[in-house]
């Protein structure tokens, strides 16, 4: 018998912090300037009316007040300290080793424009995580300016603009071409970078036909931009044949690795016959993604496209490590600096610490765990696999539908993930937009959960199906047992009532509520 | 080599028998069988050439120490490095609370399971608020360049013009991303980015040559406030005003911690107006500390062309009791890919939470003796460095943490003089000879909290020593 989670989150009545302290509290002190300063330099030295005349309406609380209110803040935050098989985003162990590495002042305190010869250490473990993400990939550089994977995506969108303005041919390549279910940063930033794009619908089989891609691109194709295993569980068997094709129209091709898990140390983009692909380390890589951010998209390419990448590139020359910044054909800058080094230092940890078999054995496990997960929520009656007509084992995520048990009983997607949460269980990913099943969400089993953490997770699904069914109305007023109750969405596109500060809400709610109680 | 016979610490089904307890329950007989779909000519050839496993925490400590221990810090060297990323103070409470892994999590999280982060989430931008003088603060993007970018693109969807007027004297780095943003001139939607000159007597934008670019053609008018070369704007409110009277938009780039005794941009015209999120909280970690905010009124006009992500405050189920979401969320790429506002991703939100809780820390009281601390200390700097041989302050008494130190006069460049300096272990200012500034052999050097009358004689002395 699965041990069902008994759940209450903490639930503090945490006021705003707008709303706390009191006039004169302090939380932090600064030393006043020294005698010689002022006496050297005087009062009033913002010129010209510059100087602030209103006092910020900032809260004046203790130090410990501060603490203590965000602390209560982080109690009433699950952040996958329960269970959570969240898809697409491949949930993973964030070691602390290679946390507190990052805090020391060797790397903490540490400015990207100090000299080189003051960089060596940091240089030198990202030029050796190069070298890692080099082997995995088959690529010959790899660059970490990019925040984060639509941030990488766009840098292969600046890079291919560069490739084909070098060649005289940017005002003919203007098209690139995805599929209709790649991530959303692929098609958005291409269009934001100045692309048409050209978008593949999916067949029965749950990718575009080569010959809708054979259709597709022509002279005008500047770049196609793809994800391969989707976020169905579905890997593409025609992917060669498809770099084939776009490269003989002589297009660019760009894997979006973002499904890597599954796959690390068993396909190489190169092999495939990619020019450039992206890696989250946020993500595959065991560095924390915090949220959303700081995050990396590590950008790598052949040599071929090498010249068009942003700068710095990180060089070893003899014993020392270089920035470069002397690359004429770059495509400029897609970010300041070199990229969240924090991230790349802790993604670098994770790949010595889990090893070339570590690597390849994760990929087994998220890939079988992953058809543990499916085999058992295909025992739940009210879910559907996506493309139910394949007989074959998916990757490390599956797409799945509630649409059945909604049809039941009434209850959505979003009502079910509401209800998870008041098992301690991480509501899971639904899909990103199109929604092309009906009342989606996309687990992942990744190989960090136990298979007694998957059995939990999977009881949980099976419970909250059965309440869907005994009483709907609970699961739709979900959560109970949460910091919060269900947040209503109607002021979210709401010009009168939407407030994204506690000044606006002050003018608009508040405003208003005085405004009735005056009449 | 790894020894496959111990689970992994990281994994929880390395353990003995916990895969073939799911291969059997699934009716495998090997993991590669449940790898069916990948043609075999798709695996790969060539073998995994990894370095050796650090298969314990020991050792992988070992390596990071011994690695990271190789570079020199700006706490044990005297640093006056700016220009992007700042030495500021981080109070400890800040760390504590970045640190917490609630938050320094893998998980996105939910508007129901993670009510405290977007609390969190939304008090950085209440508090941000409250500094600007505006009522709209999105979660930061990227950066600081990523910021202007965005808010550019948002003025050219605004007014459906295509030119951005900067400031000739714009930092490369962020220009340099702002270009990228605007697309080659060989692209239709193409944003021209046209360079205003700079007044050589106050570094500030020259009027004169501003009012004779701003057509009827301009999109928006960027400038800073305190300037890449830092700078004090004195004429923020005529620049904003022309800009409105050409029907253009005025974003504006501020120093937060500058906002405790410098006017807020909300009270000056600012339409738009971003910034660096790192000052707030966040360690510099080699450039890996930036993100960029991005604030307006509280207009439709500017709301609906946001990028990324807004959070509002909203009623819950429960009456009297409050939550937190997305507004609008429909327009970003996330909800409408390439059909939305620009473009989002995984940005820098737990750099909110840092600001959130540095803000509640310093408080009203805090920014302003902040404010003061380094105006006061960066233009004593100034003028001890003055008063070396050689060495010329480019614009006194107009700027805030940062100015310009000019060395033409010492007959030595200023990457010779660092050279110089870092033997002694200081960190000059950045080398902007290079620069398109005709400023000469010029640094940009920082001063702020963290640098006490000391430090500034102890570098006024070191210069006055390696000059001689």
């Amino acid at each position: 018998m699965t041990r069902i989670p008994e759940f209450r989150a903490a639930k503090w009545n945490e006021p705003v912090v707008m709303e706390m302290g009191r006039p004169g509290a302090r939380g932090q002190l600064f030393p006043t300037p020294e005698d010689e300063v002022n006496e050297a330099v005087g009062t009033d030295l913002i010129p010209g009316g510059m100087a602030r005349k209103d006092r910020p309406e900032l809260p004046e609380i203790t130090e410990f007040e501060a603490q203590r209110h965000y602390l209560h803040l982080s109690q009433m935050t699950l952040g996958m300290m329960g269970i959570s098989l969240f898809g697409t985003c491949t949930m993973k162990y964030n070691s602390k080793t290679a946390e507190y590495a990052t805090l020391r002042p060797e790397l903490a305190e540490v400015h990207p424009y100090q000299h080189p010869d003051t960089l060596q250490g940091v240089l030198e473990i990202i030029h050796d995580f190069d070298s890692i993400l080099r082997s995995l990939s088959g690529m010959d550089q790899f660059i970490f300016q990019a925040g984060g994977g639509a941030d990488a995506a766009y840098t292969m969108t600046a890079v291919a603009r560069a490739y084909w303005q070098d060649r005289g041919m940017l005002g003919q390549r203007t098209e690139m071409v995805t599929s209709v279910q790649a991530h959303p940063c692929n098609p958005a930033t291409a269009a934001a970078a100045g692309f048409k794009v050209v978008n593949l619908p999916l067949e029965e089989n749950g990718y575009p036909s080569l010959d809708a891609l054979k259709a597709a691109v022509s002279e005008k194709t500047a770049l196609i931009m793809i994800n391969n295993p989707d976020d169905m569980g579905i890997y593409n068997p025609e992917i060669k044949e498809w770099v084939k094709v776009a490269k003989e129209a002589g297009a660019l091709c760009f894997y979006d690795h973002a499904n890597f898990n599954g796959v690390m140390g068993k396909l190489s983009a190169r092999e495939l016959g990619f020019d450039a692909c992206m890696f989250m380390l946020h993500k595959t890589f065991g560095a924390p993604k915090a949220g959303g951010g700081p995050a990396v998209g590590a950008y790598g390419c052949t040599d071929a496209l090498a010249p068009y990448l942003p700068c710095p590139v990180v060089v070893k020359e003899g014993d020392r490590y270089i920035l470069d910044e002397d690359r004429p054909k770059s495509a400029g800058k897609v970010r300041e600096f070199w990229g969240n080094v924090p991230q790349v230092v802790k993604a670098y940890a994770w790949s010595r610490a889990m090893g070339a078999d570590g690597i390849e054995l994760a990929s087994d496990i998220s890939v079988v765990a992953n058809n543990y997960m499916d085999k058992k929520l295909g025992e739940i009656p009210g879910l559907e696999i996506s493309n139910p007509s394949l007989d074959i084992h998916r990757m490390e995520m599956t797409r799945w539908s509630l649409g059945p048990l909604t049809e039941e009983t009434g209850v959505s997607t979003v009502d079910f993930a509401n209800r998870m949460a008041d098992y301690g269980i991480d509501p899971y990913w639904m899909s990103h937009e199109p929604w092309i099943v009906a009342e989606p969400f996309t687990p992942e089993a990744g190989e960090l959960w136990s298979k007694e953490d998957i059995d939990t997770w999977i009881g949980v699904i099976a419970q909250i199906a059965e309440e869907a069914r005994t009483d709907p109305d609970m699961v739709k007023t979900a959560p109970h047992n949460q910091a919060i109750a269900q947040v209503r969405g109607d002021a979210f596109e709401d010009p009168a009532r939407w407030a994204m500060t506690w000044r606006a809400y002050q003018r608009k709610i508040r405003g208003a509520s005085k405004a009735e109680d005056v009449a | 080599m790894t020894d496959t016979t111990r689970a992994h610490p990281w994994m929880a089904n390395s353990a003995p028998g916990a895969m073939q307890a799911m291969l059997d329950e699934i009716g495998a007989t090997s993991a590669a069988e449940v790898f069916e779909q990948i043609p075999q000519d798709h695996f790969r050839t060539t073998p995994l050439d990894l370095p050796p496993t650090l298969s314990s925490e020991i050792e992988l400590k070992r390596d990071l120490v011994s690695k990271l221990k190789k570079n020199a810090d700006c706490e044990t060297n005297l640093s006056f490095l700016g220009a992007g990323v700042w030495q500021h103070h981080v109070p400890a409470i800040v760390d504590e609370i970045v640190g917490r892994t609630e938050f320094a999590t893998n998980v996105w999280g939910s508007y129901q399971s993670d009510h405290g982060r977007n609390q969190a989430w939304f008090e950085f931008s209440s508090q941000l608020g409250a500094l600007l003088n505006l009522d709209v603060v999105q979660l930061p993007v990227y950066s600081w360049g990523c910021a202007i970018g965005h808010a550019v693109r948002m003025a050219q969807r605004i007014t459906g013009r295509s030119k951005v007027i900067v400031s000739q004297l714009s930092d490369p780095e962020r220009l340099s991303v702002l270009k990228t943003y605007c697309q080659p001139s060989a692209m239709e939607s193409h944003i021209d980015v046209v360079m205003v000159a700079a007044d050589p007597t106050t570094g500030r934008m020259d009027l004169n040559d501003l009012h004779a670019k701003l057509g009827s053609d301009v999109a928006a008018v960027y400038f800073e406030n305190p300037a890449y070369l830092g700078t004090i704007e004195t004429e923020a409110a005529e620049i904003a005003h022309l800009t409105r009277a050409a029907g253009a938009e005025t974003i504006v780039g501020v120093d937060p911690v500058s906002l405790g005794v410098m006017t807020a941009p909300g009270d000056y015209g600012a339409d738009i107006v971003t910034g660096p999120v790192q000052p707030l909280g966040v360690h510099m970690q080699c450039g890996g500390g930036v993100g960029g905010f991005i604030a307006s009124r509280d207009e439709e006009k500017y709301v609906l062309e946001y990028n990324g992500f807004l959070v509002s405050i909203v009623e819950t189920l429960e009456p009297g009791q409050v939550g937190f979401g997305l507004a609008c969320p429909h327009q970003n790429s996330y909800g409408s890919r390439e059909h939305g506002k620009d473009w989002t991703g995984n940005s820098t939100y737990l750099w909110a939470i840092a600001g959130a809780v540095y803000m509640s820390l310093l408080g009203p009281e805090g920014f302003r003796e902040l404010g003061n601390l380094i105006v006061s200390r960066a233009r004593y700097a100034a003028k001890c460095l003055s008063e070396v041989p050689g060495i010329k302050i480019v614009w006194p008494d107009t700027t805030f943490k940062e100015f310009v130190v000019n060395f033409d006069g010492t007959g030595k460049t200023v990457a010779e003089i660092n050279d110089l300096l870092r033997a002694q272990g200081i960190f000059g200012g950045k080398d902007i000879s290079g620069e398109d500034n005709a400023l000469g052999q010029s640094a940009l050097y920082c001063v702020t909290e963290v640098h006490t009358a000391a430090d500034i004689r102890t570098l006024a002395e070191t210069l006055k020593e390696v000059l001689s």
